[in-house]
C-alpha cells in the first residue's frame, strides 16, 4: 500500500502541475479555451481522487501496524486506541501535509462542482490556483523529506505511540477543524485571484465566495475554541490561552477574516471598499500559510509546533513568492477597483465598520508583531527576548475592549448618515444597560479595571443586541399581527445574516466576560496524606475543602495509571469526589513510551471550575502534591464558543429573506441600463 | 544426604528434614517481617502507604513549603521564563510540567535569593545577569524594546488619524455633491442571461 500511496502522490503532483497550467492558460487565452478549462477542472477532480487514495493507503498502514513505515512507527503503537490511530493521520508533520493537500483538493473539487454557472468565467483560474497550492504541498512531501510513506531499513516490534497530550478527544477534532479553516481560505483566495486575473472585479466573485468565507471563518472559530478546551483540560496549567506563537498563528487569519465579513457588507450594499476587501482575502490566505510556516519551521519555539525540519524553507519560499506575485497582480488591477459610491458622513454604519476593520487589523498586526518581535530583536540588537503573555495582554486587552465597544456601536448607526435624534433613540437603552452593569459590579466590589470594563461593555453590547431583536420582533408583530414568539422566529429566519450576526455578537460578549473572569483566578499548592485536607477560598466567598482519600494504581489500555481521589465539600456541603491522574503510557510490550503525563480533575459549574492537578508523590508514598485552582466563569468560554458557532451556522444556512437575495443579486448584476 | 529413589524422587533423612525445616523457618521470619506495615514516619494524621510502583507517578516531589505558596515569590516567578524550552513562566512550569527539572531549580534559587533579603526586582535582575534578557517573560521597557511595546499602538493611532482624515474628506466631498445612484458596473452578461435573471427576480416573492 505504501507503494500505491507514493505513486498516488506522484500522480497527484503531476495532475496538480497540469491543472495549474491548463487552468491559467484556459482562463487567459483569447479566444477562450473551454477545452483547457475543462481539462483543468478534471485535473482537480483526478488530483482529489489520487490524494484520497494516498490517504487510504496511509490509514491502511496505520491500522495494519506496518511499523516498517517510519510514520506509522513514529506516531502509533499496537495498543493505541483505534480513535487515535485514525487521528495519527494528522498527528505528525508528514501526515498533516497529506491531510492538508487532500482536504484542499476536496474543497477545490466542491468549489468547481457546486459553483453556479453564473461564475463559470472564474472557474479556470480557480482550478489553476487550487492546483498550484495543492501541488506545492505535495511537492513538500515528495522533495522536502516529508513523504509519509517512507520506509525504515528495519521493522520495530512496536511503534513509539502517540504523544499522550494528543490522546484526548479535543485533539481528535481541534487540529482538523483548524486545518479546515486554514485550508478553506484557499477557495476565497482562488476566486479573488480569478477575479483579478480575469479583470471581472464587480461583486460577482464576492457572491461566489460568500459561503466559503463563512465556512472557513466558522471552522477557524470552532478550531480555536476546541484548541482552548484541549489546552485547558489536557495541558494542566489551568488556562486556555497562553499567547503561544502557534495559537497566535491561528488567531491571525481569524481576525482578518472577521474584518472581511464586516467590510464585505459595505461592498455589497454600497459598492465601496473593493480594494480593501481583495487585500483582506489575499492577506488572510497568506496568514494561513504563515501559520503553517510557523508551526512547521521551528523558527519560533512553541509547545504546539511539529519537529523542526527543512520544510520550513519550502514554506518561507512559497510564502514570499505567493505574497509578492499576489500583491503585484493586485497592484496592476487597482485602477479597476474604484468605489462606486462615496462615504456620506463620518457618523454612518460604513464609517463604524471601517473603524471596526482598523481595530481587527490593528490587533492582528500587534499579535503578529509580538510573535515576530523575538526574531526582530535578535536581528536588530543581537539579543533574543521572550515575548510572553504579559506583553500580549498589555498590548491587546485595550484593543480588544475597544473592539467590543464597536461591536455594540456599529449596529446602532444607520447606513449612509445618522441623525442626532436617531443616535439618541438608538443609544439610550444600550448605554443605560452598560452604565448600570458597570455600577452594579463596582458596588459589588469588582475593582479590576479591565474586568469591569469588559463586563460593562458586554452589558452595552447585549443592550444593543436585545434592542435590535426587540424592535424587529415588535415591528413584525405590529405589521403582520404575528405572536411575539412567531415574530421572533420569523425575524431570525427571514434575515439570517443580520440576526445570526447578532447571535455571534452575543457569543463574543460571553467570551469577553468569561475572559474577564480569569482576573479572579486563585490557586494554591498543598501536600496531603490520605485523610488530610486543604482549603481554598473562592472569589465568590465560599470555601472549598478537599480531603485526600488515597491513591490507587492500575493498568488501563495503553497506560499505567496513578489516580488520586479527593473528597470535595463547599462550605461543608458535600460535592462528591474528584480524581486526578498521572499516566505512564506504555507500548504493547509494556515499555514506557513518554514521560508521565497529568490528567486534570475538574469540577465545573456555571460560576467557576475547581481544577485539581496531581503533581506527584513524596518518597513513593500516598503523600501527594496537589495544585488547586479556582477558575471563574470558564464554562462561559465554551458556551460563548458554541453560541458563536451557532450564530455562524445561522448566517450561512441556505435560504433567507427573498428581499435580501434580491438586494444582493441586484448589486451583483445591476440592470441600470434597462431602466 | 539426599539419596535418589527408584521412582525418581529423592529420599530425605531425618537430619536433612530438620535442617530444611530450620532454614525454611529462618527464611520466613524476615519475609514475615517485611509484610508488617511500615510505620508512618512522616508527621501527619493518617497512614501514608507506599505506592506499588512509585515510578509510575512521575518524578518524586518534595512536600510543599510555605514559600511555594508565597504570593511575592509567585509574582517574581511569573516574570521569569523557564529555560527548559516550554515557553512557560517558572511558576506555571513548576506547577504544571512535573517532569521538568529546570523550573524547580529556578524556584529554589528564587527562594534562596529572597531569604538573603533581596527584593523582587533585585532577584529578577540577578536572573537577568545570569541568563540575559531572554529570561524575562516580557522584554524590559527600554531601548529597542520600546518599539515592541509601542509600535502597534502608534501604528493604530496613525492609521486611525489617516482614516479619520480620509473619511472627513470623503464626507465633505459627498456633502457638496447631490446624492446620486451608484454608478453602474460594466454589465458583461449576455442579453438572454439578463432576461433570465429578470424573470427569476420577478418570481421571487416580495
Amino acid at each position: 500500500m505504501t507503494l500505491l500511496g507514493t505513486l498516488a502522490l506522484w500522480l497527484a503532483f503531476l495532475l496538480g502541475l497540469w491543472g495549474a497550467l491548463a487552468g491559467f492558460m484556459g482562463g487567459l487565452a483569447t479566444p477562450p479555451r473551454p477545452d483547457l478549462a475543462r481539462s483543468a477542472r478534471h485535473a482537480v477532480f483526478a488530483m482529489c481522487g489520487a490524494l484520497l487514495v494516498a490517504v487510504v493507503s496511509l490509514e491502511w498502514a496505520l491500522f495494519q501496524h506496518d511499523f516498517n513505515v517510519e510514520y506509522v512507527a513514529a506516531y502509533t503503537s499496537r495498543n493505541l486506541p483505534i480513535f487515535y490511530t485514525w487521528s495519527a493521520l494528522y498527528a505528525g508533520q508528514k501526515g498533516s501535509l497529506l491531510f492538508w493537500a487532500t482536504v484542499l483538493s476536496v474543497f477545490g473539487s466542491l468549489a468547481l462542482a457546486l459553483t453556479s454557472q453564473r461564475h463559470r468565467h472564474l472557474l479556470p483560474h480557480v482550478a489553476g490556483v487550487v492546483s498550484v497550492v495543492a501541488a506545492f504541498f505535495i511537492s513538500v512531501m515528495l522533495f522536502g523529506h516529508a513523504n509519509p510513506f517512507q520506509r525504515l531499513p528495519y521493522t520495530p516490534l512496536d511503534g513509539s505511540g502517540l504523544n499522550p497530550q494528543l490522546q484526548n478527544p479535543g485533539m481528535v477534532f481541534h487540529p482538523p477543524m483548524l486545518y479546515l479553516g486554514y485550508i478553506s481560505i484557499t477557495i476565497p483566495f482562488a476566486f479573488a485571484l480569478a477575479a483579478l486575473l480575469s479583470k471581472r472585479l464587480d461583486a460577482d466573485w464576492l457572491v461566489a465566495i460568500r459561503k466559503w468565507t463563512l465556512l472557513s471563518w466558522l471552522f477557524l472559530s470552532i478550531g480555536i475554541c476546541l484548541g482552548m478546551w484541549w489546552a485547558y483540560v489536557e495541558l494542566g496549567w489551568g488556562g486556555y490561552w497562553a499567547w503561544d506563537p502557534v495559537e497566535n498563528a491561528s488567531l491571525l487569519p481569524w481576525l482578518t477574516m472577521t474584518a472581511f465579513l464586516h467590510s464585505v457588507m459595505i461592498q455589497e450594499k454600497r459598492g465601496m471598499l473593493k480594494k480593501w476587501n481583495l487585500a483582506l482575502i489575499i492577506g488572510s490566505w497568506l496568514l494561513s500559510i504563515f501559520g503553517t510556516f510557523i508551526t512547521r519551521s521551528g523558527v519560533i519555539s512553541s509547545v504546539h509546533s511539529f519537529t523542526q525540519s527543512s520544510v520550513g524553507y519550502f514554506f518561507l519560499a512559497f510564502l514570499i513568492v505567493a505574497g509578492v506575485s499576489s500583491f503585484a497582480l493586485y497592484a496592476t488591477r487597482l485602477p479597476l477597483l474604484e468605489a462606486e459610491a462615496r462615504l456620506e458622513s463620518m457618523v454612518s454604519r460604513e464609517a463604524s465598520f471601517l473603524f471596526n476593520n482598523l481595530l481587527f487589523i490593528g490587533i492582528a498586526f500587534s499579535v503578529l508583531w509580538g510573535t515576530l518581535f523575538p526574531i526582530l530583536s535578535e536581528l536588530v540588537q543581537g539579543t533574543k527576548v521572550t515575548v510572553g503573555p504579559p506583553f500580549f495582554n498589555q498590548v491587546n486587552i485595550p484593543l480588544g475592549l475597544a473592539l467590543l465597544g464597536l461591536t455594540g456601536i456599529g449596529p446602532l448607526i444607520a447606513w449612509r448618515r445618522a441623525s442626532l435624534p436617531n443616535l439618541q433613540r438608538q443609544f439610550a437603552v444600550p448605554v443605560t444597560v452598560g452604565v448600570f452593569t458597570g455600577l452594579v459590579l463596582l458596588v459589588a466590589g469588582i475593582r479590576d479595571f479591565y474586568a469591569l470594563m469588559a463586563m460593562a461593555l458586554g452589558g452595552f453590547v447585549m443592550g444593543t443586541v436585545v434592542q435590535e431583536f426587540a424592535r424587529g420582533t415588535d415591528a413584525r408583530h405590529r405589521q403582520y399581527g404575528e405572536g411575539y414568539a412567531l415574530a421572533l422566529g420569523r425575524l431570525l429566519a427571514r434575515n439570517r445574516r443580520r440576526y445570526g450576526g447578532y447571535i455571534v455578537h452575543t457569543g463574543i460578549v460571553i467570551l469577553f466576560v468569561a475572559f474577564a473572569g480569569m482576573a479572579f483566578k486563585t490557586e494554591t499548592e498543598a501536600t496531603l496524606k490520605p485523610g488530610e485536607s486543604a482549603s481554598i477560598r473562592s472569589p465568590y466567598g465560599w470555601t472549598y475543602r478537599l480531603t485526600h482519600l488515597g491513591i490507587s494504581q492500575y493498568d488501563a489500555l495503553n497506560r499505567q495509571v496513578t489516580a488520586a481521589t479527593l473528597d470535595v465539600t463547599r462550605d461543608g456541603t458535600p460535592l462528591g469526589v474528584l480524581t486526578t491522574e498521572k499516566r505512564q503510557h506504555v507500548d504493547a510490550l509494556g515499555r514506557p513510551t513518554f514521560q508521565p503525563s497529568t490528567e486534570v480533575g475538574i469540577r465545573s459549574d456555571l460560576r467557576e471550575d475547581l481544577y485539581v492537578v496531581l503533581g506527584g508523590v513524596v518518597n513513593g508514598t500516598e503523600q501527594a502534591v496537589f495544585r488547586f485552582t479556582i477558575n471563574p466563569l470558564v464554562w462561559w468560554v465554551w458556551y460563548g464558543g458554541m453560541i458563536v458557532a451557532l450564530g455562524g451556522l445561522i448566517v450561512m444556512w441556505p435560504g433567507g429573506s427573498p428581499a435580501v437575495k434580491r438586494a444582493q443579486a441586484g448589486y451583483a448584476v445591476r440592470l441600470v441600463e434597462e431602466k | 544426604m539426599m539419596r535418589p529413589r527408584n521412582d525418581g524422587a529423592t529420599e530425605c533423612g531425618r537430619r536433612e528434614f530438620f535442617g530444611f525445616a530450620a532454614a525454611g523457618l529462618l527464611s520466613v521470619v524476615p519475609s514475615f517481617r517485611r509484610f508488617v506495615p511500615v510505620q508512618d514516619t512522616l508527621p501527619s494524621t493518617g497512614p501514608s502507604g507506599r505506592l506499588w510502583d512509585p515510578a509510575r507517578a512521575g518524578r518524586p516531589l518534595d512536600p510543599v513549603v510555605a514559600a511555594d505558596n508565597d504570593a511575592a515569590i509567585q509574582a517574581i516567578e511569573k516574570q521569569l521564563h523557564c529555560t527548559c524550552g516550554c515557553n512557560l513562566d517558572v511558576y506555571t512550569c513548576r506547577t504544571t510540567d512535573f517532569t521538568c527539572g529546570v523550573s524547580p531549580e529556578m524556584h529554589r534559587q528564587v527562594i534562596a535569593l529572597a531569604e538573603r533579603g533581596m527584593t523582587g526586582q533585585q532577584i529578577v535582575d540577578q536572573f537577568v545577569r545570569e541568563h540575559g534578557l531572554t529570561i524575562l517573560m516580557a522584554p524590559p521597557k527600554r531601548g529597542f524594546n520600546l518599539a515592541g511595546y509601542f509600535t502597534p499602538a502608534i501604528v493604530i493611532v496613525l492609521a486611525a488619524a489617516v482614516l479619520t482624515f480620509v473619511l472627513r474628506r470623503w464626507a465633505r466631498a459627498a456633502s457638496g455633491v447631490p446624492a446620486a445612484a451608484p454608478a453602474a458596473p460594466t454589465v458583461t452578461a449576455a442579453p438572454e442571461e439578463l432576461e433570465r435573471l429578470r424573470r427569476e427576480l420577478d418570481q421571487l416573492p416580495t
